[in-house]
């Protein structure tokens, strides 16, 4: 049975990087709570446009809970109050009728606003850059079986490494701090022999990338890791302090 | 080495190394103290005041502790400002209490609470056992003659109500900061994982009501008895 629900919405608008921002309010109604919210959104900017108004930037892409694209601080929590899912995959039912619900981009030093609720997260691709890959030489491709992995290595790299960059964790830290994401990425790559090679090179660089982009310090206040759309546990963060510990203290 | 400390695992290194110094001191400090309620003649604390204060290792280890107070609260200023101007613009809405602790959030204002508490602790007594010995009165325990610090502690939890409070405030502001900073220690050194963890966070619970139960069980002890 459909349910339709009435919503206030309270949408962070900024013309531009350098420009001031401010919050605008609309009303959005007969929402299906079927829906998910983007596809609100995208009901709103219909409105907008069919106004001559311009339409909320905000990013989206696969819509399906695996790119990492969308963002959006939605009622006080990255990816609105569902949990373990991104904001494409945050269903209207979440939402009272006749609720306010107030849409905030990623707040960080690190990720400027581009336009409205669009952030620039290339700060991440910098990280990653910095040392989050594993150099490969040219030859004949390795048997796949060549290397023996045990099952509870191989599960943990694999849930570090379902790690989507999203940017959540930045989102939902006091701190503004890209530890989990950071750590995610250290570990599925230092709990894997073929990662194990350059794991201190790793961690020092991709640490000092971090640093130097300006993201605040953990604190460890474990909000990351509750937010965070895919559950990585800030377990990798402790390994991650024992990587870089390890590393700079061996110097 | 260079910029290690100031790195920001390197600046959480120090404040972890710091921090587990001054938790394994509090433990020292409350078992010493425990000895007020346990003899009301006050022998027994003067005999452990008295050992503490003549021990040549305690002797050496007290300007380590001075300045392991002093580099855990530097850096931690230090680290605050960094963090503050990584978010520059404040969310609107925020809800935070589902997904961390309060404690975790306000180790800054439990710290710098706890802080306040700690000058006036020095007052209190520190100051006068160090550098004011003459105004406290000898007292001869086993053949040997020592300074009465019982009856100075003891003489101000019978006396002041006001003070009785502030140090079972004091008691509970450090409990609530042990009880995040304890198990954030281990982990800021990499000495935690997935099971360890829990088991990190339930000593750091019970340490924390240990050191919040007992420094505030001392001067209630002295506020109701006497």
């Amino acid at each position: 049975m459909e349910k339709t629900i009435n919503l206030t919405l309270k949408v962070w608008r900024q013309n531009g990087p350098k420009e001031k921002g401010r919050f605008e309010t609309f009303k959005v109604s007969n929402i299906s709570t079927d829906s998910s919210f983007l596809e609100m959104m995208d009901i709103l900017n219909e409105q907008l446009i069919s106004e001559n108004k311009e339409p909320v930037a905000f990013d989206h892409d696969c819509r399906e809970g695996i790119c990492g694209m969308c963002s959006l601080y939605i009622n006080g929590r990255p990816h609105g109050p569902d949990d373990d899912v991104t904001t494409c995959q945050l269903h209207m039912r979440k939402f009272k009728d006749g609720e306010t619900v107030t849409i905030e981009p990623w707040r960080a030093a690190a990720f400027p606003i581009i336009k409205d609720l669009i952030v620039d997260r290339s700060a991440f691709d910098k990280i990653i850059a910095a040392g989050g890959y594993v150099s490969v030489n040219t030859g004949g491709v390795p048997d796949a079986n060549a290397i023996p992995i045990p099952k509870p290595d191989a599960d943990d790299a694999m849930d570090a490494a379902s790690c989507i960059g999203c940017g959540a964790c930045v989102a939902a830290c006091k701190n503004s701090s890209a530890m989990l994401f950071v750590s995610a990425k250290v570990s599925h790559l230092a709990l894997l022999p073929q990662g194990r090679v350059e794991a201190a090179r790793r961690a020092k660089a991709m640490v000092a990338k971090m640093d130097e982009l300006g993201f605040g310090g953990c604190t460890n206040t474990g909000a990351c890791e509750v937010e965070c759309p895919k559950n990585i546990s800030i377990a990798n963060i402790a390994r991650l302090n024992r990587e870089y510990l390890v590393a700079r203290l061996g110097e | 080495m260079s910029n290690f400390l100031t790195a920001s695992i390197g600046r959480k290194f120090l404040m972890s190394i710091t921090g587990l110094f001054l938790m394994m001191f509090i433990l020292v400090h409350l078992c010493i103290n425990l000895l007020l309620i346990f003899d009301d003649s006050g022998e027994l604390f003067n005999l452990g005041a008295n050992f503490m204060a003549t021990n040549p290792a305690i002797k050496i280890m007290e300007p380590v502790l001075g300045l392991g107070f002093v580099v855990h609260i530097i850096w931690s200023l230090i680290i605050s400002i960094q963090n503050m101007k990584a978010r520059p613009v404040a969310y609107k809405v925020s809800q935070q209490t589902n997904s961390s602790s309060w404690a975790s959030r306000n180790m800054l204002v439990l710290g710098a609470l706890i802080l306040v508490f700690l000058v006036m602790h020095i007052i209190n007594f520190f100051w006068i056992i160090k550098f004011d010995p003459h105004s406290l009165s000898k007292v001869l325990i086993d053949g040997v003659e020592m300074e009465d610090t019982y009856t100075l502690v003891a003489g101000l939890f019978k006396a002041s109500v006001v003070y009785d409070l502030m140090y079972v405030a004091g008691g509970l502001l450090l409990g609530f900061h042990l009880a995040h900073g304890f198990w954030s220690a281990f982990q800021t050194i990499g000495l935690s994982n997935k099971v360890w963890i829990k088991r990190l966070q339930f000593v750091a619970t019970i340490y924390a009501i240990l050191v919040a139960v007992g420094f505030s069980v001392i001067p209630l002890y002295f506020l109701i008895k006497f």
